[in-house]
């Protein structure tokens, strides 16, 4: 349902607003529930948090349909949950277990959804972005109106596959929603140390593909241009770019000292922190109140408890299943 | 039988495939217009129109993962990357992406994917323009390796590829596209799962594959004219790999030497090798041999790349030294 009267005049309908909310604080806790479970050696590895973000995913997500397909990055957590995939099996996933989405082959990096057109969980910086463009082919060879949506990170800029990615889609006009989640460090250099052109969105003009630059922090604004935007790479089948100005609260990663940053810059930025001042929003204009909030907080612990839940009761691979799954039966 | 060009085959294949499946397109640098650097896809452009033949621009890592994303969605992609020497471009897609992608997601997603490309040295076109990488490529699993070293071969395995679930990589020497050979008038897909003895004999193993094939025939009837009779082993796939194939053969010769276009170190030579020490050590009359490039950058002039690579001759003295010492 379009939430809004007409671009840029948002006119919030409650229920909508209150998801949207819901939705950022599923992500929000489902993180915190990570980090707690990771210094409990429950989770193991690379763990890449959300938090800071989650807008961008909450709002980019509600622009697609059941048939578009998604590809995502190592730090796609936000992105699943958003998508529908049940908080159970991406926890168990996390625990590496056999109940989980990717049977635990995968992990934190590596989340997918057959049911709900879900490619990764692509882990290498870039590497998602010219299979997006080969979905989107393959749809418009099959005369399906489809979108992929392609998420990335500022990172991902500096690799050759972005431009070359970019410039296909625009020269064979492909379906392909390209979504940079700029969070100004690729890990831990800051885009201002590793380009020399720093407006994402005239790189991509540069490769044919237009697109615009929008507050990641403000979930609204971010649903309203990925509307628009899809109305665009669907109707006229051509690739599109948006750039989502974000930042990451956590570190890049459980392993990283953040010696790059300084604590300023952060508490900045957590002072436009989307769910915070999301909620702000909401009860100025009267979309919600205490008990709502204690509702959805309520729901969110009961959906995390269960997932939590879900992920200890799971088995464990057994060995002799160890080759399964390299090659196709 | 017909007489057919290699690179005749691979056409024909091609068109067979376009023809048979309407999910089949091909992509790749100079497949259309210029009708393939080796002429491999000549006229397809014409035949079957822009949509399905595809040139695309030097972007050798986003048109092979574009041919995963596009398999992923329900096509059948041919990629083509001209040259093995050019697909180290694409190495991200396919070892991180096409290999790891169906037991990354817990068997959700397989890649029906082929990579064709032209591999190996011969042609005076010196260092970046030579290698034979299938070795590299047959490390990976999740992908299977065929370099086809016949007509029949080139047509069949591109065929049999087309049922295969997963991604295939095809590997054709670039000195064989000319190369003509018998094929059945129909020829149609071909087993990708053995190797094929070519040659039978009983007093030394010759095993290889590819380009390296006809070397390994010419030393053959080289030494059958000095009374030494070798079986020469095509492995035709390098994985899975075959491995029965050769120890039935080394079981009965209880010799064998591997031949091989890529460098000894740590060359498919030596995974060969190390099979035979694993599963037939006491068939064995001599350590196995290998005849493998020279440990240089492949050079330009005739009679150096001559001297780097795996010949009829040092084949042949291969055998004989390990035969009289």
């Amino acid at each position: 349902m379009h939430c809004f009267a007409e671009a840029g005049q948002p006119s919030l309908d409650r229920a909508h607003g209150l998801k949207l909310f819901h939705e950022m604080l599923r992500i929000r806790r489902f993180e915190e529930k990570t980090v707690e479970l990771y210094s409990a050696g429950k989770i193991r590895g690379f763990l890449h948090l959300y938090i800071g973000e989650e807008a961008v995913a909450v709002g980019a997500i509600q622009a697609l349909t059941p048939d578009d397909a998604i590809v995502a990055t190592y730090r796609e957590h936000g992105h699943s949950l958003v998508r529908g995939t049940p908080a159970g099996p991406l926890m168990a996933e996390l625990y590496g277990k056999a109940n989980g989405c990717s049977r635990g082959r995968g992990g934190s990096m590596h989340f997918f959804d057959a049911a709900r057109r879900f490619y990764g969980g692509l882990a290498i910086v870039g590497g998602g972005l010219p299979v997006a463009v080969g979905l989107a082919l393959a749809d418009k060879l099959q005369g399906r109106a489809r979108v992929t949506a392609c998420f990335f990170g500022d990172g991902a800029v500096a690799e050759g596959e972005f431009h070359e990615s970019l410039n296909l889609a625009a020269l064979w006009k492909l379906p392909v929603l390209f979504l940079c989640e700029n969070n100004l460090y690729a890990m831990g250099t800051a885009l201002a140390r590793h380009q020399a052109q720093t407006d994402i969105t005239l790189k991509a003009k540069g490769d044919g593909v237009p697109g615009e630059a929008v507050d990641g922090m403000d979930v609204l604004a971010v649903e309203d241009a990925a509307r628009r935007a899809v109305e665009i790479v669907r109707g006229e089948i051509r690739p599109y770019l948006i750039e989502f100005r974000t930042y990451r609260f956590r570190a890049h990663s459980m392993y990283d000292p953040e010696l790059y940053r300084n604590k300023d810059e952060v508490e900045q930025w957590k002072k436009r922190d989307p769910i915070v001042t999301f909620e702000a929003r909401l009860r100025e204009d009267g979309l919600l109140a205490d008990a709502d909030r204690a509702t959805i907080e309520a729901a969110v612990d009961a959906e995390i408890a269960d997932a939590v839940a879900f992920a200890e009761a799971g088995p464990w691979e057994p060995v002799e299943n160890l080759t399964r799954d390299v090659y196709t039966p | 039988m017909i007489k057919m060009k290699y690179r005749e085959a691979v056409r024909a294949g091609l068109r067979e495939a376009l023809k048979s499946d309407p999910r089949v397109f091909l992509m790749g640098e100079d497949v259309g217009r210029y009708g393939g650097t080796y002429a491999c896809s000549h006229g397809l452009l014409e035949e079957f129109g822009p949509e399905r033949v595809r040139d695309t621009p030097l972007s050798e890592s986003t048109f092979v993962g574009a041919g995963i994303g596009a398999a992923l969605g329900g096509m059948r992609p041919i990629v083509e990357v001209m040259t093995v020497n050019f697909s180290l471009l694409a190495l991200d897609q396919i070892v991180n992406n096409a290999a790891t992608i169906r037991h990354m997601s817990g068997g959700q997603f397989s890649v029906p994917l082929i990579v064709r490309m032209a591999t190996g040295a011969g042609r005076q076109v010196a260092a970046q323009h030579s290698h034979s990488l299938e070795g590299w490529y047959a490390h990976i699993p999740g992908i299977k390796v065929v370099p086809p070293a016949t007509p029949a071969d080139a047509k069949g395995m591109l065929l049999s590829a087309l049922r295969e679930p997963d991604p295939v990589f095809i590997f054709e020497h670039a000195m064989l596209y000319p190369m003509e050979g018998e094929i059945e008038d129909n020829a149609g897909p071909v087993d990708i799962s053995t190797a094929a003895v070519r040659r039978p004999g009983t007093d030394v193993t010759l095993i290889t594959f590819g380009g390296s094939l006809w070397k390994a025939l010419e030393a053959a009837d080289q030494l059958a004219a000095s009374g030494i009779e070798a079986e020469v082993i095509d492995l035709r796939v390098l994985r899975p790999l075959d491995t029965p194939t050769i120890l039935a053969s080394v079981g009965k010769t209880h010799r064998a030497v591997v031949v091989d276009e890529a460098w000894r170190t740590g060359s498919f030579a030596a995974e060969i090798s190390a099979r035979i020490m694993e599963g037939a050590f006491y068939d064995l009359d001599a350590p196995v041999a290998r005849v493998c490039s020279a440990e240089v950058p492949i050079p330009y002039p005739k009679h150096l790349e001559d001297a780097a690579l795996p010949q009829a001759a040092s084949i042949v003295k291969t055998v004989q030294e390990m035969l009289h010492g």
